[in-house]
């Protein structure tokens, strides 16, 4: 079994996902290779092939021209699965590559079955396992699902891809925007108190406030309140915000959907209150507090402010 | 200018589910299902273009599925498109996105649509995969994720979210697939009187076994709730209990509370 890896080239730099690629193949225990759409001075220590296709000139962002670089590897390398990471790359190139094969894609891939993949539903609240029909499979994994590679060693056996022609570019890439500055960072807060849709209404947010002052940290939010206005995108906390890592988050109405779980299931120590306790917020729980958000916020502020 | 809009509909996703008796999609008694709200922003954004062009562009709406998923087809045509188009699927759950792509594709193939928009995926699969598939069963250009679409007359330029607020700009020229994210613009609510016109409108209606002679890619094995992280501890009670409760376990297990 052989895996075709296709790494990630931003803003001239190669985005560290490349190394859950390699855990993924690890996971599966196959023989890895990369494709690399950058330029020579990137390239990670690898002791495998790395097949490489200059960036300068088939750019960072160029799906239908980065989908003939990978099928032309498909070709030579004729690997059984090809990954990439399910991220606004992955998700978009993934699709076109899994045409142009007449294989499999399988997509958001969490974990392992036997015969295929393990996938999400549902908003997380469901798992699906997928059994691709094809020979070959695409898969797109999930940020975080497969534990990231350590650094790895060794020189690269560098394969250099061109194309035979140029086709002008149907998605013209004109730039990338910036993130606007965040007025919370978020990304240096011991703890962190987060508001759920499940607060009902922006008034109620007033708790999560509270409760973030009493544990002296900082408030976040998933994108449902940020987009109803509740609180400013600053406190945004998943995939399209700020990932975290504190020493405790605690989830106040929040159900625990991917686009949310991906930002913060690396926190040491997570507490969710939800009065559902099937939410899939309860898997990454360390403790699950069943209970009407409205009515446990203020006894727990209450609670910490007791000498 | 011609413009489709694939919706799909899904359940409503604050239900409980349940998985039905062949364990390999849910158990639909008891949901309430709606558009699906990535789809909300096509719609929208098909509107708005057709409004930029004076009402002159033919807004088509289609979507896969048993006889339910009219209503999704009504309430685009209430928010403004023409006409709907229901492909029949009693049996749609058990198609995957291959699949669905190739019905769309085979429906729009002879009909020079300019735009085909629809949402970046669904709630229910997420697969993300249905319109890029369309696009390259057309030979049509793709965006991605699109957070802003600014049509020119001749082009669009368009942001698409990438990750950590980043967005990068694109600029392409129809005939051209869009996938919308959340937030691309704000879905009207159908009025009332919009309601009341969308009665009178066409809806044309096909077998699947018209347009799909594709098999599928993949296939779904198992649908299975999630197993609970091993060492999560549920607590339940009264609130005052409860906060005494979790301030003694973060005082033992965190370093948060001294």
């Amino acid at each position: 079994m052989k895996a075709l890896l296709i790494c990630e080239f931003q803003d001239g730099k190669l985005l560290e996902g490349y190394r859950e690629l390699l855990g993924f193949a690890e996971s599966l225990g196959v023989e890895a290779s990369l494709l690399v759409i950058g330029n020579e001075a990137i390239l990670p220590p690898f002791a495998g092939r790395i097949y490489l296709a200059d960036s300068a000139k088939y750019n960072e962002f160029d799906p239908d021209a980065h989908k003939r670089l990978a099928l032309a590897v498909v070709d030579k390398e004729r690997p059984d699965v090809i990954a990439l990471l399910h991220t606004s790359y992955g998700w978009d190139l993934a699709p076109r590559l899994a045409a142009g094969l007449k294989a499999a894609l399988i997509s958001e891939v969490v974990g392992l079955v036997e015969g295929g993949y393990e996938v999400t539903a549902c908003n997380a609240k469901l798992r699906r396992s997928v059994l691709p029909q094809t020979e070959t499979a695409v898969v797109t994994l999930q940020a975080g699902a497969f534990p990231a590679a350590g650094p790895g060693s060794g020189s690269p056996q560098v394969e250099r891809i061109e194309l035979p022609e140029a086709a002008p570019a149907r998605i013209e890439f004109l730039g990338y925007i910036p993130a606007e500055k965040k007025d919370v960072d978020l990304t240096r807060a011991e703890v962190i108190v987060s508001a759920g849709r499940g607060l009902g209404k922006k008034e109620n947010v007033g708790l999560v406030e509270a409760l973030a002052k009493a544990f002296k940290g900082e408030v976040a939010a998933t994108r449902p309140v940020v987009h109803a206005g509740w609180l400013s995108d600053s406190h945004l906390v998943g995939i399209t915000g700020q990932t975290v890592a504190p020493k405790l988050y605690v989830a106040c109405g929040i159900s625990g959907a991917t686009q949310h779980q991906v930002g913060m299931r690396k926190s040491a120590f997570i507490v969710a209150i939800n009065k559902d306790r099937d939410a899939p917020i309860g898997e990454l729980a360390d403790v699950l507090v069943v209970a009407d958000v409205l009515q446990f916020l203020p006894a727990l502020t209450a609670r910490l402010a007791k000498p | 200018m011609k413009i489709l809009v694939c919706v799909k509909q899904v359940p409503d996703m604050e239900s409980s589910f349940r998985v039905n008796a062949a364990g390999d999609w849910l158990d639909e008694r008891d949901l309430a299902f709606r558009m699906n709200e990535y789809d909300e922003f096509a719609v929208e954004q098909a509107i708005r273009l057709k409004e930029q062009e004076g009402g002159a562009p033919d807004v088509t709406v289609l979507s896969i599925g048993p006889a339910r998923v009219v209503e999704a087809i009504k309430k685009a045509l209430a928010m403004g498109a023409d006409r709907g188009v229901h492909i029949q699927d009693d049996r749609a759950h058990e198609k995957d996105p291959w699949q669905i792509a190739s019905a769309i594709a085979a429906f729009a193939r002879d009909k020079a649509f300019d735009f085909v928009f629809t949402g970046f995926q669904s709630q229910d699969r997420g697969s993300a995969q249905v319109g890029a598939l369309v696009a390259e069963m057309l030979d049509y250009a793709c965006a991605t994720t699109l957070v802003s679409f600014d049509w020119d007359g001749t082009s669009v330029t368009a942001d698409r979210e990438l990750e950590q607020g980043i967005l990068g700009r694109v600029r392409f020229r129809p005939p051209a697939v869009v996938t919308c994210q959340l937030n691309l613009n704000t879905p009207r609510y159908p009025t009332l009187p919009n309601i009341m016109k969308a009665r009178q409108k066409e809806l044309l209606a096909f077998p699947v076994g018209d347009l799909l002679k594709e098999s599928p890619m993949s296939s779904t094995g198992k649908l299975y709730p999630p197993e609970k992280k091993s060492h999560g501890r549920i607590l339940e009670g009264e609130v005052g209990a409860l906060a005494d409760q979790l301030v003694a376990i973060l005082k033992s297990e965190t370093g948060v509370l001294h």
